[in-house]
C-alpha cells in the first residue's frame, strides 16, 4: 500500500523539479548536473555516501545557497529562490538533523516565532495556542499548546517542527536524517505522520541512510554519488544490493595496499561489551601490535563515541578494556594516556590543539611533567630540542618550534598532535577523521606516517567516513551502523560489502526484520 | 630554509608581546608627562611613594586576578578575602599573641584555603568561576564580620606590624630613595608569579587551560588539579594583600573589602590580559595597576572632585580594551 503513490509520478505535475544543478564552492564541485523530481503526496528518498551532494542539493532548493547552474521549477513553473524565506514563502519547509528550536518557550511560542497573532499590539496568546492546537489536531498530534519545548523528547520536538512546517502552509518537506535519534516506537508514530501528510498531497524528501526505513516509508529513491545524479528507482521493486552499488558506484583507483600480516603479534588493544546509552551497543573487538583497524560508517554510526569512551574523554555504562593483555580502569584521558593510548580528535581546533600556544609547548602538552626539574622548573631547552626532533622526523613544516599552531596548515596540525602522542610514548593511536580539512597532497603523507608508525609495531584504530580511505589503509576494516559493530572485514573488502554492513541496521541483528516490513 | 626563517618568526612574536606591553606602557608614561605638566606637584619624591604606596595593595590583589583570568575564569572573592586574611592575622596576633612571623604565615596560608575551596567548586563541582567566587565574596565577608565581632582588630600589641608595609629597609640602606616595604613586597610577589607563570609547568597548564581547556584533559592532564592549584596560589597571594592592608592600616577592618576585586580585576583588563583567558602577563598587571594608581592621584592633586575620578577610570577601562581589540583586528 504505501508503494502506491508511484504511478502517481506519471500523471500529475510535479511538485518540485531541479534540473543540471551546479554548485560549486571554492576548491570543490559540490553539484554538477544533479536533478531530483518530487511529486505531490510522494515520500522520495535522497540517499548516497557522506559528501556526495544530498544536503547541498536541498539547500540550493530551500534557498540557503544560490546555484551556478541549472533551474528549479515549482508546479511546472520557474521559480528563483534566494533565500530560506523566500523558500518558506513557497511552501518549502527544511527539518534540520539538529532541531532548532528555544528551548525555553513553548510549542506555540516556537511554532509562531517572529509572527504572533497581535491584539492592539499586544501578543495574543490564547489565539496562538488555538492556531498551534488546530494544527496539532490536523496531524492527529496530542500535545499541548503551552507545553515546554525543553520537556518534550527529541521525537516530540521534531513534531513541534512538523507542525511549524505545516503552519507555513508548506507543501515540501525536506527531513534530514528525521530518525537519528529515534527509538523504533518513535519512528512508528513519525511514519504514521507522514503518511497522514502524504494523504494530504504533501511532498516530502527523506534524506538518510538507513536501507530499511527507506524501504518502508518511501515511493522512490534518488541516488546521487560525488554530486552528481546516478538514477530514480522505485523503493518498493528495486533491491537494496541495486541501491547500494548505484550509492557506490565508482571504481577506485587507489593502489592496491599490501596488508602485512600481524595475526602473530600481541593484541595491543581489546575492547569488550562496550556500551553507553544508545550510541554505543554491546561493541567488541581488538588491535594488534603493527596493525591498523579501519572503522567505517556512515555519519551517527558511533564510531567517535566508541573512541572516546575507550580514551575516557566520555563516561561509559559497561564495558572492558584490555591493554597487553591486562584490564585497565580508564574514567578519564589522563588514564588512558598513562596506559600508552592517544587519540587524535575529529575537530582539532576544538579539542586537539591550544591553538594560541606555540609548536614546541604543543607537542610537551601531554609531557609537561617530563620536562619538569627537581626544582620545579621547566626544562625549556629539553622541550624545544624534542619538539625540533620531532619536527624534522614528521616534517612538520613550520618556520620555527616557537610558531603559533593555529598558523600551521591542518596537515601540519594533525602531525604536531601526532608528534605530541609520540613524544608521550603512546603505542596506541585513535585516529579520527585524520585527513578532515586536509588538502590531497598532504593526505598521502598522512598516509605515509600512519603506515610508517604501524610498521614500527604502533596499534592504530583509524576512523574515517571516507571509504577510499578505510580501504587504503586498514588491515582489518571494523564497520559500524547504529552503534552496534555490524562485521569485521578483511582488508581488501570491497565497497559494496562495507556499505552493506554500515546500512544493515538491526537487519542484522534479526534476519527476519526486511521480510516482516516488505 | 627553515632555520633562516626561525629568527625572523621568534622578533616577530617577541614584538608582539611586547608592542601588548607597549600600548600600556605607553598610555602610562602619557599620563605621567600630563600630570607633571599640570602640577608641579606630581613628581615630587613625596608624591611618587605615595602613588606606589598605594599601588602595593592593588597590585597584589591584581596579580592574584591575573592568574585566575589567564585559565579563563574570573575572581570576585578577592576584596573581601584580603580582608580575611586580614582578619586572621588580627586573630592570631592580637587575640592569641602568637609570634608576628605565625600571623603572617596563617593569614597567607587562609588565603591558600580559600582558593582552594573556589578552585574546588569551580573544577570539581562544575560551579562557574563567575558564581563560585561571587558566592566566596559573600561567605567570607560574613566571616570576617562574624569572627571579628563587626569592630576592627588593632595590631598594636604587635609591635614592628606597621613596618611590613610602611616601614622601608631600602630607606635604611640607601636613604635617599626611602621606598616602602609594601612596595618592595608588590616587586617580589611579582617577580616570583612572573617566574611560576613562565618557568613552571603550573604556569604553562594556567596558558594551557585558558587557551583550550578541552584540549589539555584530552592530552592526559589532570586539569582539576592545576586548576585547582591556580586557585589556590592565587589565594595565597591576596593573603600577602591582606597582610600589606592590615599593615598600612595597623589593623584589620572587617567591613572594608568589597570593591577592592572590582580595582583589582580593572588594572588586570587595562594591562592586556585578556578575559577570555590564555594570554597576559604580571608586568601588564603591575602597569595597569599603576595607571589606576597615578590617575587617582593626579586627578587629586589636580583638585578634582573624587566623584570624577570614578567616572575617568571607568573610561579608561572601556578604552583601554578597546584599543586591544583594535590592536587584534589588524593582526
Amino acid at each position: 500500500m504505501e508503494g502506491s503513490t508511484v504511478d502517481v509520478a506519471a500523471r500529475a505535475v510535479p511538485l518540485v523539479q531541479m534540473r543540471n544543478i551546479d554548485k560549486s564552492f571554492p576548491g570543490v564541485r559540490a553539484l554538477s548536473q544533479a536533478q531530483f523530481e518530487l511529486m505531490p503526496g510522494e515520500v522520495h528518498a535522497l540517499m548516497g555516501e557522506n559528501g556526495a551532494g544530498k544536503s547541498t542539493l536541498m539547500k540550493v532548493l530551500s534557498g540557503v545557497y544560490d546555484r551556478d547552474a541549472g533551474e528549479v521549477l515549482l508546479d511546472g513553473k520557474a521559480v528563483e529562490i534566494t533565500s530560506p524565506r523566500e523558500a518558506q514563502d513557497a511552501g518549502i519547509s527544511i527539518i534540520h538533523q539538529e532541531l532548532a528550536l528555544m528551548r525555553d518557550l513553548t510549542a506555540a511560542q516556537n511554532i509562531f516565532i517572529g509572527r504572533e497573532p497581535r491584539r492592539f499590539g499586544i501578543l495574543d496568546e490564547r489565539q496562538l495556542n488555538r492556531d498551534t492546537a488546530a494544527i496539532f489536531k490536523s496531524m492527529n498530534l496530542n500535545l499541548e499548546p503551552t507545553v515546554l519545548v525543553e520537556t518534550l523528547t527529541i521525537a516530540k520536538q521534531q513534531m513541534v517542527e512538523i507542525a511549524k512546517a505545516l503552519s507555513y502552509r508548506s507543501r515540501v518537506l525536506i527531513m534530514d536524517e528525521p530518525t537519528a535519534a529515534l527509538n523504533d516506537a518513535e519512528i512508528a508514530e513519525l511514519f504514521a505522520i507522514i503518511n497522514r501528510l502524504k494523504a494530504e498531497g504533501v511532498g516530502i524528501v527523506y534524506i538518510s541512510h538507513k536501507m530499511d526505513e527507506i524501504k518502508r516509508i518511501s515511493d522512490r529513491v534518488t541516488v546521487m554519488r560525488d554530486g552528481e545524479y546516478v538514477g530514480t528507482v522505485p523503493a518498493a521493486e528495486t533491491p537494496i544490493e541495486t541501491i547500494i552499488s548505484m550509492m557506490v558506484g565508482r571504481t577506485l583507483n587507489t593502489e592496491a595496499h599490501a596488508i602485512p600480516d600481524t595475526s602473530g603479534q600481541p593484541v595491543a588493544l581489546e575492547v569488550k561489551g562496550l556500551n553507553r546509552g544508545r550510541e554505543i551497543r554491546d561493541v567488541s573487538f581488538s588491535v594488534r601490535q603493527g596493525e591498523i583497524l579501519g572503522f567505517a560508517g556512515l555519519m551517527g554510526a558511533g564510531r567517535t563515541e566508541v573512541a572516546r569512551a575507550i580514551f575516557g574523554a566520555d563516561h561509559k555504562d559497561s564495558g572492558e578494556i584490555w591493554v597487553h593483555g591486562e584490564r585497565v580502569g580508564i574514567t578519564a584521558p589522563r588514564d588512558a594516556v598513562s596506559k600508552g593510548i592517544g587519540y587524535l580528535s575529529e575537530d582539532r581546533k576544538l579539542f586537539g590543539l591550544a591553538t594560541g600556544m606555540d609548536v614546541r609547548n604543543n607537542i610537551a602538552l601531554a609531557s609537561l611533567e617530563r620536562f619538569t626539574n627537581p626544582a620545579g622548573v621547566l626544562d625549556e631547552a629539553g622541550m624545544e630540542k624534542s619538539a625540533r626532533d620531532y619536527i624534522r622526523q614528521l616534517s612538520i613544516k613550520t618556520p620555527s618550534d616557537t610558531q603559533e599552531a593555529r598558523l600551521l596548515s591542518g596537515g601540519n596540525q594533525q602531525k604536531v598532535v601526532i608528534a605530541k602522542w609520540l613524544l608521550r610514548d603512546c603505542d596506541i593511536l585513535i585516529f579520527d577523521e585524520p585527513t578532515r580539512g586536509i588538502d590531497v597532497g598532504a593526505k598521502s603523507e598522512i598516509y605515509k606516517l600512519l603506515n610508517n608508525l604501524a610498521a614500527q609495531g604502533k596499534a592504530i584504530i583509524v576512523i574515517s567516513s571516507e571509504l577510499p580511505e578505510i580501504l587504503r589503509l586498514s588491515h582489518r576494516i571494523a564497520v559500524m551502523c547504529e552503534g552496534r559493530l555490524t562485521g569485521i572485514l578483511p582488508g581488501d573488502a570491497s565497497q559494496e560489502e562495507i556499505m552493506r554492513l554500515a546500512t544493515m541496521r538491526e537487519a542484522a541483528m534479526r534476519p527476519d526484520a526486511e521480510r516482516k516490513i516488505a | 630554509m627553515t632555520e633562516t626563517a626561525a629568527p625572523a618568526q621568534k622578533s616577530g612574536i617577541r614584538m608582539t608581546g611586547a608592542f601588548h606591553r607597549l600600548l600600556a606602557f605607553s598610555g602610562l608614561i602619557a599620563l605621567v608627562v600630563v600630570f607633571s605638566l599640570a602640577s608641579p606637584n606630581f613628581m615630587q619624591t613625596q608624591n611618587i611613594l605615595a602613588i606606589l604606596q598605594a599601588t602595593a595593595v592593588n597590585g597584589v590583589l591584581a596579580i592574584a586576578v591575573t592568574l585566575v583570568i589567564i585559565t579563563g575564569g574570573i575572581d570576585l572573592s578577592v576584596g573581601t578575602l584580603m580582608t580575611f586574611c586580614a582578619v586572621i592575622a588580627g586573630v592570631f596576633l592580637t587575640y592569641w599573641g602568637l609570634p608576628m612571623p605565625i600571623g603572617i604565615l596563617g593569614a597567607i596560608l587562609a588565603g591558600a584555603a580559600s582558593g582552594l575551596i573556589s578552585g574546588t567548586v569551580v573544577a570539581k563541582l562544575k560551579v562557574p568561576p563567575f558564581i563560585a567566587t561571587l558566592g566566596m565574596m559573600l561567605i567570607l565577608k560574613g566571616l570576617s564580620l562574624v569572627i571579628s565581632g563587626t569592630r576592627p582588630i588593632y595590631f598594636n600589641d604587635t609591635p614592628g606590624f606597621n613596618q611590613i608595609a610602611l616601614g622601608s629597609v631600602v630607606g635604611q640602606i640607601i636613604p635617599a630613595v626611602p621606598v616602602p616595604n609594601g612596595v618592595m613586597i608588590l616587586f617580589l610577589v611579582a617577580l616570583l608569579t612572573a617566574f611560576i607563570l613562565g618557568k613552571t609547568a603550573l604556569g604553562r597548564y594556567t596558558f594551557a587551560l585558558g587557551s583550550n581547556e578541552e584540549a589539555v584533559r584530552l592530552s592526559g592532564v589532570n586539569v582539576d588539579r592545576w586548576k585547582i592549584g591556580v586557585y589556590a596560589l592565587s589565594g595565597a597571594i591576596v593573603g600577602v594583600g591582606g597582610v600589606l592592608i592590615a599593615s598600612r592600616l595597623n589593623s584589620a577592618q572587617p567591613a572594608l573589602g568589597q570593591g577592592y576585586e572590582l580595582e583589582a580585576i580593572a588594572a588586570v583588563v587595562i594591562g592586556g590580559t585578556s578575559l577570555s583567558g590564555g594570554r597576559g602577563t604580571v608586568l601588564g598587571t603591575l602597569i595597569g595597576a599603576l595607571i589606576i594608581s597615578v590617575l587617582a592621584n593626579g586627578l587629586r592633586i589636580l583638585s578634582v572632585a573624587q566623584e570624577w575620578q570614578t567616572v575617568v577610570t571607568g573610561t579608561i577601562i572601556i578604552l583601554a580594551v578597546y584599543a586591544d581589540i583594535l590592536r587584534r583586528r589588524k593582526l
